[in-house]
């Protein structure tokens, strides 16, 4: 697969990817277009100049929205054996401590200065800067990088990094599923490479394109959603090459009793000719054969659209059919009970089954209803508990 | 049957998982003409197992029933024979995200230990990634690599028995990511970072100690790792009960009277109409859950 290959050219940032910008904790998915204006972090500017660069470079927004590459002297080297305190004893909040004032970091920036160099100023400026602690410079720094840097790196997607960023930026969109939650449903539904997956997913299809991930474009995904077209934006962030998308099937479920009925009728129909009858006379017939063409044209391309999205339809019922998946992911809105008491006839027996919901109730409606039911075993309710911890070291 | 890849039938040869019941499971070599004993009597692999299909319900000599599963990494975890410390689903599940572990992925694992992680690591990888484990303790390193041939993954994996900290992890520049669970990682952070790809990757080391994570998080620092991060991640088992809560009883309400209810008159005015209401709920565990270690997370950058 060109996925593992050692080349270059996986690790080199091309014209349409799909990429996540990075600053600090904060990011964002986009896709690299010629001469887009792209907004981040209340900065405008443009990505054409990341073209040709590797993944995980970091950039410097010039004037104009202009990205250049960040020179290596202006990165984190200023940690070097800094004078410090040892604590805040003598240290007065009294709001003075900084020399510069506002109009004069507008001036550095008007001249140009780089963000790591506007910062260094402040520390330069500072009358309490070398009395505070190394954790406290640390902080101080970190705090004034937020604000003042004017850097952004830009990453290839991953699964990791796109919860993250739905998390922080968009968590409704994901009903609240946090990515410590996501990791433990790809590991207990054993999503790996070469099986079929069955995903209800209405979480922007990102538990989608994670399954995907961990699929690695072997086996099949069939996407089970509610109505009208399947959500399908957060895979594409994930910016999966081409053949992936073979593996990836839709059916909705809107037509679940029938197929399992075995009424489902996915066969091609005698087409249907155009409806376009005009009666004219003369003077106007050149223009209705204009009118009735391109009509029909639209007809037709009408009838191919349907000719194809019957081919997948059957194509996914094939898949269904059987009722041998070996995983089902549901993470919904939808009350999960019915959800998952409809689809688990189409796991094969011994196979593993994930319900998300942002609340436990409507799982103790599950779990009650699985125990009823019987043909389940090891069945579980849990969350997880994610914590994140400051360790301080010197170096 | 391989813990990559699943088969629908017991085949001989095969390790199945035997559900015993709740919290109850282990794990059973499928081998012609043998027996296995349970609490329920004895499985006999010939006639109750081989050709059977997984997921089965399996009546043993002494009428008792058991179910026979199609193993994954997730059961072996909580059935295998532990030889050390193990690390556990929730963990694990947490490494195999954090690390961007995937189908290709090359990683490069120490120590072994049981194989817990290790297994966990090969479902993810397989068909065309690569482990390199690498376990100092010569037992333990042939006992593990015996059974991932056993359970047919030993194409993925490549067992190295030696001291990761001296001798690092026997390949460079070749890892997407690595992972450390050893006494000290600091001593190994830089031979992680030689088995990295140039292109940079991740890397995780668990650490029960604070302590340890501390010196790590220094090495790693000092080594020129980016967006260190130390995280726990514990797990809560919610229990499903029902449960019956008594309904307090505030005497007869005289303005309830005005209503003309027969069944209000016809019912005896000492004994109350319901006096407990059941509902599903879940109890909370009476434990905390117990700490099992520390999680440290870093990317290594591109090194041109």
């Amino acid at each position: 697969m060109a996925d593992n290959g050692d080349d270059e050219s996986q690790y080199r940032i091309k014209g349409g990817d799909y990429v996540v910008l990075k600053r600090g904790e904060i990011f964002k998915a986009v896709q690299i277009q010629p001469k887009k204006k792209v907004i981040f972090e209340k900065q405008w500017f443009f990505l054409d100049n990341a073209v040709g660069h590797l993944y995980s470079t970091t950039f410097e927004i010039g004037s104009g929205g202009v990205l250049q590459l960040r020179k290596l002297r202006d990165a984190e080297s200023s940690t070097d054996a800094k004078e410090a305190g040892t604590d805040n004893r003598n240290i007065v909040d009294d709001g003075k401590s900084q020399k510069l004032t506002r109009d004069d970091i507008e001036m550095l920036k008007e001249q140009g200065l780089k963000g790591q160099e506007i910062i260094q100023q402040l520390i330069d400026n500072s009358s309490t800067f070398r009395d505070k602690t190394g954790f406290s410079q640390d902080k101080y720094i970190k705090k004034k990088k937020k604000k003042y840097e004017n850097t952004v790196t830009i990453l290839k997607p991953s699964c990791r990094i796109l919860a993250m960023m739905y998390q922080g930026r968009e968590p409704g969109k994901i009903r609240h599923l946090r990515y410590d939650t996501l990791a433990q449903m790809l590991t207990l539904a054993n999503i790996h490479a070469g099986s079929k997956v069955l995903v209800f997913d209405t979480c922007a299809g990102l538990v989608l394109g994670a399954v995907m991930e961990r699929m690695g474009g072997y086996g099949s995904v069939i996407q089970m959603y509610p109505r009208g077209e399947p959500v399908r934006a957060g895979v594409e962030s994930f910016g999966f090459p081409a053949h992936f998308r073979d593996t990836l099937h839709g059916f909705p479920i809107c037509h679940v009793n029938a197929l399992l009925a075995g009424t489902l009728d996915t066969t091609a129909k005698d087409p249907s000719a155009g409806r376009a009858f005009f009666f004219l006379n003369k003077s106007l017939r050149n223009r209705v054969k204009v009118l009735t063409s391109c009509f029909f044209f639209q007809a037709q391309e009408k009838k191919v659209k349907q000719e194809e999205k019957r081919k997948k339809l059957a194509a996914a019922a094939a898949l269904l059919e059987g009722r041998n998946a070996d995983g089902l992911v549901i993470a919904s809105q939808y009350q999960p009970c019915p959800v998952l008491m409809g689809l688990l006839k189409f796991l094969s027996p011994s196979r593993p089954f994930v319900v998300y919901s942002q609340h436990k109730e409507p799982l103790i409606e599950c779990y009650t209803k699985l125990k009823e039911h019987g043909g389940t075993v090891g069945v579980r309710l849990t969350d997880t508990w994610l914590r994140h911890y400051q360790v301080g070291f010197k170096l | 049957m391989s813990f990559v890849e699943y088969s629908d039938f017991i085949q001989d040869g095969d390790v199945a998982i035997v559900y015993l019941g709740h919290e109850s499971m282990m794990p059973v070599k499928v081998q012609k003409g043998a027996q296995t004993q349970t609490r329920y009597g004895v499985l006999r692999h010939s006639t109750d197992l081989i050709g059977r299909r997984y997921g089965s319900k399996v009546t043993c000599s002494k009428g008792g029933w058991v179910h026979v599963l199609h193993p994954t990494p997730e059961l072996w975890t909580v059935t295998l024979p532990h030889r050390t410390q193990i690390l556990y689903t929730t963990d694990i599940a947490t490494i195999t995200m954090m690390l961007e572990l995937k189908p290709g992925s090359v990683v490069c694992e120490s120590g072994t230990g049981s194989g817990s992680l290790s297994h966990a690591i090969l479902r993810t990888i397989a068909p065309t990634g690569h482990l390199h484990t690498v376990e100092f303790h010569q037992q333990r390193a042939e006992k593990v690599a015996e059974e991932f041939k056993e359970h047919r993954v030993d194409h993925l994996v490549t067992v190295r028995n030696q001291d990761v900290c001296k001798d690092g992890f026997g390949v460079t520049g070749v890892a997407d990511a690595v992972f450390l669970d050893i006494p000290s990682p600091w001593e190994a952070v830089r031979h992680a970072k030689a088995a990295m790809k140039k292109h940079g990757g991740r890397v995780c080391s668990f650490s029960p100690c604070i302590e340890q994570v501390q010196r790590t998080c220094e090495a790693l620092a000092d080594q020129g790792f980016e967006e260190i991060s130390t995280i726990e991640v514990l797990l809560r088992v919610h229990d499903v009960r029902t449960i019956s809560l008594p309904v307090p009883d505030f005497g007869s309400d005289p303005s309830a009277q005005t209503e003309p209810d027969a069944a209000e008159k016809t019912a005896p005015a000492s004994a109350p109409i319901q006096d407990t209401v059941a509902m599903k709920a879940t109890v909370p565990p009476r434990e905390i859950p117990g700490h099992t270690g520390y999680l440290t997370f870093a990317t290594k950058p591109r090194t041109s």
